[in-house]
């Protein structure tokens, strides 16, 4: 008689990486629910159409490459991408730019790089990053928030917006509050004069800031569920938080305050939903906290200096460049050593 | 006395299953059939017998004796007669084959007579005491194996601070310990004093888990009837692996033992709860370890703990407790975390077995591993690892095999606790690959060894062609000038040097000395990466060398 005798441990605890990633989706759910709430019904089909072309391309690449298609689409890794970068793109963009950057994403910076676990750089951030350069006119342009606006979408016209482009509605788009202050800033207003216009609200960007309160309402929820830790959104925001409190205390006209850059743009999403995809980032404490680090100052200074009003994603792509280099460096010291 | 604990970094909450086999107090069960006793049941060189197939035996004589420092005699369980001496199946990973005496009991289980110490034993020196726990066949019962008697011997600057009774039992459904604590306290702390009055220790620290506060009741109102000077219970936080040697000693010292040091280096020594036990019975009773506490668990009927003599079968052991219920799938000696799953039934228990893991697939965590997916880098690994490690960038390079890089990274700091293992959740067999480039490394050093050894030789006999061509050459010039001298000098009287010098048998024998030396010399060539091991292969080679110097002495003719 020969027994199934495999090496110890025997036991695991009940968790994979399908549950890994569909806690991260349900965390994303309130924030989703207050885009629609705010911007309308576009982001739905954003999101619709993301996750299917994320699985199309997600099965022609397993295929293509020979390895078992099923386990690894149901892994949901690939929704993971989808949804991150359809929730990035303005909710009334053209249904063909979804489709190019969640293809782009998953097929170049995912599977080329070989698949789940192996790509350097954060798929959707890189699938962000093409699109932002190659059509940055469908890129920046933004909805309203229901506040500002006659036109609220409902379903019905955002799928027409979604299909047709946005002919027919008039005044349903415009530039994101990050994207107003920087313009305003250059035609030489003061930060106190620029957010007198209607599209800041009590914090940030008016609807924004809600947007960025349920996503840290479901960060927080990740860090209590064990999927995330601490260390990379409490590092990122911090550092971000700080440089901007610097800048803001030496002038305040010209520099947001540091709330108003917690609270704006990809911030609060980056910190707990972009820059925590394990797969890129750091792993090692230290690590993790230089990491989060390095993103939060960068995004400060891409913001205030750069060329573009958020800078999330070329915050994470760099510093997901730097990552094996600060894991090297950070190795904790063994116990007895 | 102690007012402050340290966690360690990492550790896993876990399941611990462990109400299934406390419901009933520990069991006896009935003698099996034959008792199947290895030579070897310990860390060290294995037990020689000493008795011969057909011979009768009472509970408790010996029956194979000690070879060497590190080793441990071997003591009949029972009356009976020895009926083979032979290779039989041992509980081992590898489901390997190995001496052991066979023993059939003859039911009467009647004891040799007893020297016991009661209480005479604080009059007697340490190295008596040793002794007596040596010839009790007394090794660690926590799993290792260690010999109990040389932890007992600080050495000659050893100074023990803090003597450790280790109750955490921090792996799942394992409950020997905790049966016993809750009911043979006094038999515990009976040998904690033997081992504190041993060791000269200035405190002792009994520590357990907190869930486990019978245990810990029990003990400290044991304390209070039979009181020892500076000795405390303590609860510590339970998290596995809070019973790993070096993690309790942080936990209640918060002092790490040094990297290839011992707990003695920082003044502490740890026991487990049933080895103090075991010391008392063979201090104060005179009776060697013959049996010990086994938790049976997991999916059987009766999922108990049970005194067991050593060398029972684990298949009889398993019908004894109720049976298997459902159909076996995985047999485990041990807790689930580190345990060994076995090959076969057929095995017996010995002087470590602290458990017996029976899985029908009943238990949920039990579960086969599901399909394995590639590493997401959560670092899930490096959060719960006890030692600091980087688990994710061991799996790698273990992958790999770039040995280099895993050692680098210290994979000979890994403890194989499993914790990284337990939560990763692209269920990735991380120990096993640890298990392997170790395995790999340990291979590799030896071939080096080998062929290291062989490049010398060879090197010596290229030298040794050379230099006898030399002799040669030298032997012929030597002998062509004495053939003229001789003819110069033919009525010359011969000197007895140059008869000496000319004469080729001479030559002959001095030539085959050269070679002989020469022979000498290369098995001599020193062994190398003899650092880190561990005192039992140190000593094997120690006798080696001294065989074979013994040998190259024979062997050297007279001259």
């Amino acid at each position: 008689m020969s027994l199934y005798s495999p090496s110890s441990p025997h036991f695991h605890a009940d968790n994979s990486v399908t549950q890994v990633m569909l806690k991260v989706l349900v965390a994303l759910v309130p924030g989703i629910a207050l885009y629609v709430v705010f911007f309308g019904f576009g982001i739905i089909f954003n999101i619709l159409l993301a996750v299917i072309t994320a699985l199309g391309c997600e099965a022609i690449m397993l295929k293509l490459r020979k390895r078992p298609v099923l386990p690894f689409l149901y892994d949901g890794s690939a929704l993971v991408t989808a949804v991150l970068l359809a929730i990035s793109i303005p909710s009334i963009a053209p249904w063909w730019i979804i489709f190019i950057g969640v293809a782009f994403a998953i097929v170049i910076a995912k599977h080329l790089y070989g698949g789940l676990g192996y790509n350097p750089f954060n798929p959707a951030m890189v699938g962000y990053a093409m699109l932002l350069i190659s059509y940055p006119k469908e890129m920046t342009n933004w909805a309203l928030t229901i506040s500002n606006t006659n036109n609220y979408l409902g379903p019905w016209d955002s799928l027409l917006v979604f299909l047709k482009d946005k002919h027919g509605f008039d005044g349903i788009s415009g530039a994101t509050p990050l994207d107003y202050l920087k313009t305003q800033l250059n035609l030489d207003m003061t930060i106190a004069e620029a957010m007198q216009h209607s599209s800041f609200g009590l914090l940030g960007g008016s609807g924004f800031e809600w947007i960025s309160l349920a996503f840290l309402a479901g960060g927080i929820w990740l860090i209590k569920q064990k999927i995330i830790n601490w260390h990379i959104p409490v590092s990122f925001l911090a550092s971000l938080f700080i440089i901007a409190l610097i800048f803001y205390f030496i002038d305040s006209d010209r520099y947001a305050s540091p709330v108003f850059h917690i609270i704006s743009g990809a911030s609060i999403l980056g910190a707990f939903f972009i820059a925590t995809d394990p797969v890129s980032a750091a792993t090692t404490v230290r690590g993790r906290i230089i990491y989060g680090a390095g993103i939060g100052v960068l995004i400060y200074v891409i913001r205030t200096w750069g060329g573009y009003p958020d800078a999330v994603a070329f915050a994470v792509l760099l510093m997901n460049m730097c990552a094996p280099t600060i894991d090297y460096y950070t190795k904790p010291k063994p116990y007895g050593h | 006395m102690i007012n402050k604990l340290f966690d360690f970094i990492g550790g896993v909450q876990i399941p611990y299953y462990k109400e299934m086999s406390t419901q009933d107090s520990i069991g006896s069960v009935a003698l099996p059939s034959q008792l199947i006793l290895p030579l070897s049941q310990h860390i060290g060189a294995a037990a020689e017998p000493i008795v011969t197939v057909g011979q009768a035996v009472l509970k408790g004589e010996e029956i194979a004796k000690a070879t060497g420092y590190v080793s441990a005699p071997l003591h009949a369980p029972t009356s009976g007669t020895i009926t083979d001496i032979g290779d039989y199946p041992l509980p081992h990973p590898s489901g390997m084959r190995a001496p052991c005496i066979i023993l059939t009991p003859d039911g009467e289980n009647q004891w040799m007579p007893l020297q016991p110490h009661s209480h005479d034993y604080q009059t007697l020196d340490p190295s008596t005491l040793r002794n007596i726990v040596r010839g009790a066949g007394i090794v660690g019962l926590g799993g290792a194996g260690f010999p109990t008697f040389i932890k007992h011997n600080p050495g000659p600057n050893g100074h023990v601070e803090t003597l450790i009774l280790n109750g955490a039992e921090c792996e799942p459904y394992i409950t020997c310990d905790d049966a016993l604590m809750r009911e043979r306290p006094e038999q515990i702390l009976a040998g904690l004093k033997i081992i504190k009055h041993a060791l000269n220790a200035k405190r002792c620290i009994i520590a357990i888990e907190d869930n486990k506060p019978k245990a810990i009741e029990c003990l400290r109102s044991a304390l209070m009837i039979y009181p020892i000077e500076n000795t405390e219970v303590i609860a510590i936080p339970t998290i596995y692996p809070a019973g790993s040697e070096k993690q309790l000693i942080y936990t209640v010292t918060g002092k790490q033992v040094p990297k290839d040091g011992l707990p003695i280096n920082i003044g502490v020594v740890c026991q487990n709860a049933g080895t103090c036990a075991a010391v008392h019975l063979a201090i104060e009773k005179g009776q060697p370890l013959v049996s010990r506490v086994v938790t049976v668990s997991g999916d059987v009927g009766k999922p108990r703990n049970v005194d067991v003599p050593i060398g029972m079968p684990i298949d009889e052991l398993i019908q004894q407790c109720g049976g298997i219920t459902g159909s076996l799938r995985r047999l485990i000696i041990g807790g689930p975390m580190m345990g060994f799953a076995m090959h076969q039934l057929e095995i017996p228990i010995v002087k470590t077995s602290n458990c017996v893991l029976v899985d029908a697939g009943n238990a949920e965590h039990l579960k086969p591993r599901d399909e394995v997916m590639p590493c997401i880098r959560c670092g899930s690994c490096a959060e719960v690892c006890p030692v600091s490690l980087l688990p994710q960038q061991l799996y790698w390079y273990s992958k790999d095999l770039d040995l280099e890089k895993a050692q680098s990274h210290y994979l000979f700091d890994c403890i194989e606790c499993g914790c990284c293992d337990y939560v990763c959740p692209s269920q990735i067999p991380l120990v096993q690959y640890y298990r392997h480039a170790k395995a790999e490394i340990w291979k590799r050093e030896r071939e080096t060894q080998k062929s290291d050894a062989a490049r010398e030789r060879h090197e010596f006999r290229l030298f040794r062609i050379e230099r006898e061509k030399e002799e040669k050459a030298a032997r012929h010039k030597q002998k062509k000038a004495a053939l003229k001298t001789n003819a110069v000098a033919a009525n010359a009287t011969d000197s007895e040097p140059s008869k000496k010098h000319n004469d080729p048998k001479q030559a002959a024998i001095l030539a085959a000395m050269e070679r002989v030396k020469a022979k000498k010399l290369e098995s001599q060539i020193a062994p190398k990466n003899t650092d880190n091991l561990t005192p039992a292969q140190r000593k094997t080679i120690e006798e080696i060398d001294k065989n074979r110097k013994e040998r190259n002495n024979k062997d050297t003719p007279e001259t």
